[in-house]
């Protein structure tokens, strides 16, 4: 696997400024495993207009609901001009064991004992201190030094 | 304040540098549009009046209409517009590293995973990505870990942007969550949910429990952890 990284100085959401850039290469991986498809969300039904809430020439109109095999699905667009500018979902299935079937993509798994990233073979960080000063301190910094050594 | 990008490939193109500096100079060029910090950026001038929204580029549209569906969604905890003033850089960030993703999805038989400031997009075909979540009480522990093989991860925190992110309904921080990480197929909305959710505080799991389509990890003030989407009833 080859990792890269790089730090940025940031503006605040994204970035300006190169600090440092190193690279390296270890292995790659081995092959097989089929593709996980990713749930996929419930088609809604050809609408008819049935609401129109106007500002400044943006309507909204709401579909009828659609029945759907994980439960009622309605969508409403936002049509400002002839363009839409928004699709919404303002119906959800609501039934419990339906909503992990469509949500049932990657869920987090808690990790009972204090684990390091290394020692867990994990890949990435996700988490709240990796932006900033934190990364320093954080776990991905020390994935990221551990990959480019 | 400073945002790292770090990069993971594997796989036949693992060694291809000239995908890596095209991430690089999309992140450029969308910090040169979106930045509230500099003053000469197409937003900076949209929000002093200077220039109206139809002369600004495409993107700035996409990016003001995200922020208008994720005010809408959250009934208005998420926020684009505070105190008067723009600042659509909750939507911009995971949108952002999205688009800068596609380059490396041109690559055949490479799988990816690129992650700037702890939110990610990742693909993992041969093997799915391991992801660890990091405990926002103890910066040195995983709290979850989760396996990804195309989707998006994206955590927000007190931690990363300070007290930064408040209800916009109330201006307030949340105070009764620390931590809300979401995992959805587009980084772009990985991230405006987690901030979303974040917003509303205790509110956080039930408001996103309702978003199709995400799972994610609520890690609570108290230190206790409610995870969404794959819990039975």
């Amino acid at each position: 696997m080859r990792r890269i990284v790089l730090w940025f100085l940031a503006t605040l959401a994204t970035v300006v400024l190169l600090f440092g850039y190193r690279t390296s290469t270890s292995s790659t991986m081995p092959s097989t495993v089929a593709v996980a498809a990713p749930a996929a969300a419930a088609a809604p039904s050809t609408g008819t207009p049935s609401a129109g809430t106007p500002a400044a020439g943006t309507t909204t109109v709401t579909g009828t609901t659609a029945s759907t095999r994980w439960g009622p699905v309605q969508v409403q667009l936002t049509v400002a001009g002839k363009k839409i500018t928004a699709v919404d979902v303002v119906q959800y299935p609501n039934g419990n064991g339906r909503d992990q079937e469509i949500n049932s993509y990657a869920i987090p798994t808690l990790v009972q004992e204090t684990l390091s990233a290394q020692s867990a073979n994990i890949d990435m960080v996700s988490g709240a201190t990796v932006t900033s000063d934190g990364y320093l301190t954080s776990l991905q910094s020390a994935l990221d030094k551990a990959g480019i050594a | 304040m400073g945002m790292p990008v770090s990069l993971a490939l594997r796989g036949r193109h693992a060694d291809d540098t000239a995908a890596w500096e095209q991430v690089l100079a999309e992140l450029r060029h969308v910090d040169a549009v979106f930045s509230t910090y500099r003053p000469e950026s197409v937003i900076s001038r949209l929000g002093r009046g200077e220039i109206t929204e139809d002369e600004c580029p495409p993107e700035v549209h996409e990016v003001l209409a995200l922020a208008r569906r994720a005010e809408r969604a959250s009934g208005g905890a998420f926020s684009a517009w505070r105190d008067g003033a723009l600042d659509p850089s909750g939507v911009v960030k995971g949108w952002a590293v999205e688009r800068a993703a596609a380059p490396l999805s041109a690559l055949a038989d490479t799988d990816f995973c690129l992650s700037a400031g702890g939110d990610m997009v990742c693909r993992g075909l041969e093997q799915p990505w391991r992801i660890g979540i990091e405990d926002p009480h103890d910066h040195t522990r995983v709290l979850a870990t989760l396996d990804v093989r195309v989707g998006a991860v994206a955590t927000s925190g007190t931690s990363r942007r300070g007290q930064h992110i408040a209800d916009a309904r109330t201006g307030r921080p949340p105070t009764a969550v620390a931590s809300v990480t979401v995992v959805a197929g587009r980084l772009t909305w990985a991230d405006i949910d987690a901030t979303a959710a974040y917003a509303q505080g205790a509110d956080a799991a039930a408001w996103l429990g309702h978003r199709v389509g995400r799972t994610g990890l609520v890690v609570w003030a108290d230190g206790s952890t409610t995870t969404v989407g794959g819990t039975a009833p």
